[in-house]
């Protein structure tokens, strides 16, 4: 078995008296596409953003490739990471989609590709240029490389964010309900690029609303509820035969 | 209306314009670079890092400019220690006493602009910059900043007009400004129509002037804000 490229462990986030996380372990191996389902409010998305400290979690760890992010108390005992270095390194490797695209509104779409591997990563411009075009063609925005984001769609929005978070080569992609926010009709076009890179053999982490990506596309399933995983398995098996009375209501709930 | 009082004495007009110019445009510079680190600690949490700026802004806002330049020029004079320490050449001059009133305006006032438009900064898109791994200092000078001018563009073109409205002060403490030649032609023919009209054409000149120049820079900067 391959080395594991992202293990958390025991992780617990609460958001003042409520406890949203309460303990959730997940090891993520290299080319893993794991789908993570749950209801609102079941803390999917707070375990997503723990991943990469835009939530800091309370307790637990989390390792990505080996490296486990240090934290530490500050004096009232809220937790902080050790080095915001080390975060910023470890963020740099993880490419994050979000809901709500996110993409930076004074930039081109090329110029929200290429900011990353310039800004962060050092890379020469030409060549984050170059690899920003390529990013671009493979999610097929190429064409609209010098729109503003508040000048096309919604679908083309987070399709240029896919591209932007695949700029920086990332080691794992990280997908928060990146179609929840589209129009019905435009849910295809995203979720049809998600699936060519599920078959490129990248790692990645979606949580989702989408049943259908969640049984074909990916190897295993999340299902989390109230903070905790109900269950977890292969999709074939979960979604044919599940085995918690959660899953089953959940399930009866999105497929009919 | 005696035009030959305008037309003989434009010089002294031209004159009072080329003042008006230097002292608006170096105080809007020096206002930016006071108002770009002072937006910055306004939008701290920590009072020990918002209170002397906000006190700044309060003052400077809260009072008249030509109180601020009476304290300047007048003022300031009172004290022996000033009168006798190597900055009294600086005070002593209308000059640069109406500088240094007009620069601290100003800065108030755009500190106030900007710190409204870093606020209004999408929080997603500085998740977004976190999320990729940029350092605080990068998110500031690529993200926050860049998004933040460009929020504030159509107010400080507001604010640059109200500064050169209000350098007019700046005749009142024996400068020859743009209103400073309207008074000494007043003074001279009793003219006091042709004196002052001709003044306000000026403003209205340098008016339509930046109001023009902050057209095309909305155009340039943001052009992602329009409707295609």
């Amino acid at each position: 078995m391959s080395d594991a490229a992202l293990i958390v462990d025991d992780l617990h986030k609460s958001f003042g008296a409520i406890e949203v996380l309460k303990g959730i372990s997940l090891t993520a191996y290299d080319r893993d596409v794991i789908s993570i389902l749950g209801s609102s409010g079941s803390g999917k998305s707070t375990l997503l953003r723990c991943l990469n400290l835009l939530e800091v979690p309370n307790a637990g760890r989390v390792t990505v490739h080996g490296e486990e992010i240090r934290m530490t108390k500050r004096r009232n005992g809220d937790p902080v990471p050790a080095d915001w270095k080390q975060v910023d390194r470890i963020r740099s490797r993880l490419g994050f989609v979000f809901q709500s695209f996110n993409l930076w509104s004074h930039m081109t779409v090329l110029e929200n590709v290429i900011e990353a591997p310039i800004h962060v990563l050092k890379v020469p411009r030409k060549q984050a240029v170059e690899r920003g075009e390529a990013m671009l063609h493979k999610v097929g925005m190429y064409e609209r490389k010098d729109y503003y984001p508040a000048h096309i769609s919604g679908g083309q929005q987070q399709r240029a964010a896919i591209a932007r978070a695949l700029a920086v080569e990332p080691t794992m992609l990280l997908f928060d309900e990146p179609t929840s926010a589209l129009d019905p009709e435009l849910v295809g076009e995203v979720l049809k690029v998600m699936r060519a890179l599920a078959e490129e053999g990248r790692t990645m982490l979606v949580v989702t609303h989408e049943m259908g990506f969640a049984r074909d596309v990916s190897d295993k399933v999340m299902f989390l509820h109230q903070g905790e995983v109900e269950e977890f398995g292969v999709p074939g098996d979960m979604f044919s035969n599940p085995k918690s009375e959660r899953f089953r209501q959940f399930l009866s709930g999105a497929l009919s | 209306m005696d035009f030959t009082i305008i037309l003989d004495n434009l010089p002294l007009y031209v004159q009072g314009l080329w003042i008006t110019i230097q002292l608006v445009f170096l105080a809007l510079c020096a206002g930016l670079v006071l108002a770009v680190p002072t937006a910055l600690l306004l939008t701290s949490k920590n009072p020990l890092v918002w209170g002397l700026p906000y006190a700044y802004v309060y003052f400077f806002r809260g009072t008249p400019l030509l109180v601020q330049l009476f304290l300047i020029y007048h003022g300031m004079g009172q004290f022996e220690t000033i009168r006798e320490s190597f900055i009294w050449p600086i005070f002593r001059e209308a000059y640069w006493c109406a500088l240094i009133a007009f620069s601290l305006n100003t800065g108030a006032y755009t500190a106030e602009i900007l710190r409204g438009a870093i606020n209004q900064t999408p929080w997603g898109e500085i998740e977004a910059a976190k999320a990729c791994g940029m350092r605080k200092v990068t998110r500031y000078r690529r993200i926050i900043l860049p998004s933040a001018f460009r929020r504030a563009l159509p107010a400080y073109g507001n604010e640059v007009i109200f500064m050169l409205h209000g350098s007019a002060v700046a005749s009142i403490v024996t400068l020859v400004d743009i209103l400073g030649a309207g008074r000494i032609v007043n003074a001279r023919y009793f003219a006091p129509w042709e004196a002052y009209v001709t003044s306000g054409l000026f403003y209205l000149c340098l008016t339509f002037a930046i109001v023009y120049f902050f057209k095309l820079w909305e155009r340039r900067w943001s052009a992602h804000l329009r409707t295609r």
